[in-house]
């Protein structure tokens, strides 16, 4: 892989296996993509098929087996030691996951949760930190009346839009989304898929947006990865991937979404045609 | 008769500020596919354990709701014993957590028919592999000795529709029963969901916030905001023409897959949680064609609107300037002449 530090994110030949039994299982094999400034990359996929792991070594929770990962050029640091590395590694990608009342500290209030982050993180005074809290809730659309609840205090997607926030605050390089949207109420997604649309708008932030749902991807990104048992069956444009699927699986998936005059008989012989062939062959 | 039967079904908590449900009314014919779609909160599952005779703790109940004929609001412990044994089955959103880890999957399936239906061990044995077969699972002798984890999420759920079927119901009442599932997965379960009731004529509530997955598999659909349908109609046309205002915010919620991609119109606000309360409409404050004067005046009744019926009191009004879907924004100078019609701004309305 030709090192560009132009680029928010470069992945190469990741793998990552778990041991079970005597042949370990290989959660993702072989994943290598970049990610353009200001680009939006979604990663699709059923459970079991690597997505949440790569997510999770994009922030660091796991460590790959093999390949590599670089974040405008310079390797994302296997190991961190020492505060000055755990914070230039937060710095370059932050991540938002599906379940906001597990990610936020339920005794702090979204406010100070914030403040936390640019304490953390800057060497503002505490005044211009205040006003930067401010600033970051006002941009997911909080006010001072949430900033000073606790997190139980919010609704689902205003706890999700307090997450977002403080991964804001850190100003990432990368931002990574794993099924963010997947636990709200459809009434209530729109509002937070608006407001990553916004984010990719305003900010030139490169968003990894790890889904299940073919929909919200096409309206968040610009390409689409799918992965099926761990590796990559395909990876294209968006609206080339929703008009000509290649891969077999591609095709289930955009058959599986319920629809008018949908057929969940044809799809479930597709399926296990699919599985029968058990090659994930690009 | 309608197999189902609920008739201005109210469930309330002491303390809260309104009633978990107000007044739902709603059937399941034999053989039908019916959907409940809402949202947290709604009382769409509430609604559905009422058909079990199952209440929450210390609630007060009032109306009606009959299974086969049989009255379950305040009956007795046989009545319930009945219904719940041979003429009505649930199925629940995480399968995992319905079944005991340690028993095997023929455990699990032959303990009623033996306790119940009263069959010998070998009886009750050659039945459950029917059903396993039934459910579409390839090998029924060897899931008969597995235990549920040796199984995936979407094999699981169909050990869990076989298990509803050992009482041979003639309802299925489906509590969101792929959401824990994958996409391809749920075509699966709704096909043998389908199968069972296109080909034994088995009634089928099903309980979804996915107003697309109850489109594309139910013939009719309820649709329930804050404790009370707010409307019905024959699912295609319920899609093709949202009659509330609701409704159509759910259906502009959602990205399409196809068609051209313009910037989602999200419901502001948040949906109406048990401590609140509102005298009007419940969703008045979430509405953008909202009107003072009237919808907070009284709660609007269900009243048939082109071949639905509709709780909204501008409803063929809206309907005559061409649907909540495609009417023109209040905001917009024809509407806007009336100014009691200009939207609210609130800071989530955006």
């Amino acid at each position: 892989m030709t090192t560009d530090p132009g680029l928010p994110l470069q992945v190469s030949g990741l793998r990552k296996s778990y041991p079970a039994g005597r042949t370990p299982v290989v959660a993702v094999d072989d994943l290598s993509f970049s990610l353009r400034p200001g680009g939006a990359l979604g990663i699709v996929g059923e459970s079991g098929s690597g997505k949440t792991t790569t997510a999770r070594m994009l922030v660091g929770l796991e460590r790959p087996d093999q390949g590599e990962i670089l974040v405008q050029g310079t390797p994302l640091a296997a190991r961190t030691r020492g505060r000055a590395a755990r914070l230039a590694r937060a710095k370059a990608v932050q991540m938002v996951f599906q379940d906001p009342y597990l990610s936020l500290d339920s005794r702090l209030s979204i406010g100070a949760t914030v403040d936390g982050v640019l304490r953390l993180h800057g060497s503002l005074s505490p005044s211009d930190r205040a006003a930067r809290v401010r600033e970051l809730l006002a941009q997911v659309g909080l006010g001072d009346r949430e900033a000073a609840a606790l997190p139980r205090r919010l609704s689902g997607g205003q706890r999700q839009r307090a997450a977002i926030a403080r991964a804001l605050a850190v100003e990432p390089t990368v931002l990574v989304l794993d099924e963010a949207v997947s636990a709200l109420d459809v009434s209530v997604q729109a509002q937070v898929l608006n407001l990553l649309s916004d984010i990719r708008r305003d900010t030139g932030i490169g968003l990894v947006f790890v889904s299940h749902d073919l929909a919200v991807v096409r309206y968040v990104c610009d390409e689409a990865l799918v992965m099926y048992r761990g590796r990559t069956v395909e990876h294209q444009p968006v609206a080339d991937l929703l008009a000509s699927p290649r891969h077999p699986y591609t095709r289930l998936l955009l058959a599986s979404v319920p629809r008018l005059g949908w057929n969940p008989d044809a799809i479930a012989g597709q399926r296990r045609d699919l599985a029968a062939t058990d090659t994930p062959a690009a | 008769m309608p197999l189902l039967e609920y008739e201005a079904l109210h469930v309330a908590l002491p303390g809260m500020a309104r009633p978990i449900l107000d007044g739902v009314s709603l059937s399941v014919a034999e053989g039908e596919a019916v959907a409940l779609v809402g949202e947290s909160g709604s009382g769409k599952s509430v609604t559905a354990r009422a058909a079990l005779g199952l209440f929450p703790d210390g609630a007060e109940t009032g109306g009606q709701v009959r299974v086969d004929g049989a009255e379950l609001v305040g009956a007795d412990a046989a009545t319930l014993r009945a219904v719940r044994t041979s003429k009505a089955s649930m199925i629940f959103q995480d399968p995992r957590a319905g079944i005991n880890p340690v028993r095997r999957i023929g455990d699990f399936l032959t303990e009623q028919l033996r306790l119940v239906g009263g069959r010998s061990r070998a009886e009750a044995e050659a039945r459950a592999l029917e059903l396993l077969g039934a459910v579409g699972l390839p090998d029924p002798p060897r899931h008969l000795r597995q235990y549920p984890h040796q199984m995936s999420g979407g094999m699981l759920q169909r050990v869990m529709i076989a298990g509803a079927l050992t009482a041979e119901p003639r309802l299925l009442l489906c509590d969101e029963p792929t959401t824990a599932l994958d996409v391809t997965t749920q075509a699966e379960i709704m096909s043998t969901l389908r199968r069972l009731q296109r080909d034994d004529g088995l009634g089928l509530l099903l309980i979804t916030h996915d107003l697309d997955l109850a489109a594309a598999t139910c013939d009719r659909i309820y649709v329930m905001y804050a404790g009370r349908i707010v409307e019905t109609g024959t699912a295609a046309g319920l899609l093709a023409a949202p009659r509330h205002p609701y409704t159509a915010g759910l259906l502009g919620s959602s990205p399409p897959l196809d068609g051209p991609l313009t910037r989602l119109v999200p419901v502001p606000g948040t949906p109406m949680s048990l401590a609140e309360s509102a005298p009007g409409c419940a969703f008045a404050d979430r509405c953008r064609f909202v009107r003072p004067g009237l919808c907070d005046q009284a709660p609007p009744a269900l009243a048939p609107v082109g071949t639905g019926l509709v709780a909204c009191h501008r409803a063929e009004e809206l309907t005559a300037l061409g649907g909540p879907a495609t009417a023109p924004d209040p905001a917009t100078p024809a509407l806007a002449a009336t100014p009691a019609l200009a939207a609210p701004a609130t800071e989530e309305n955006r």
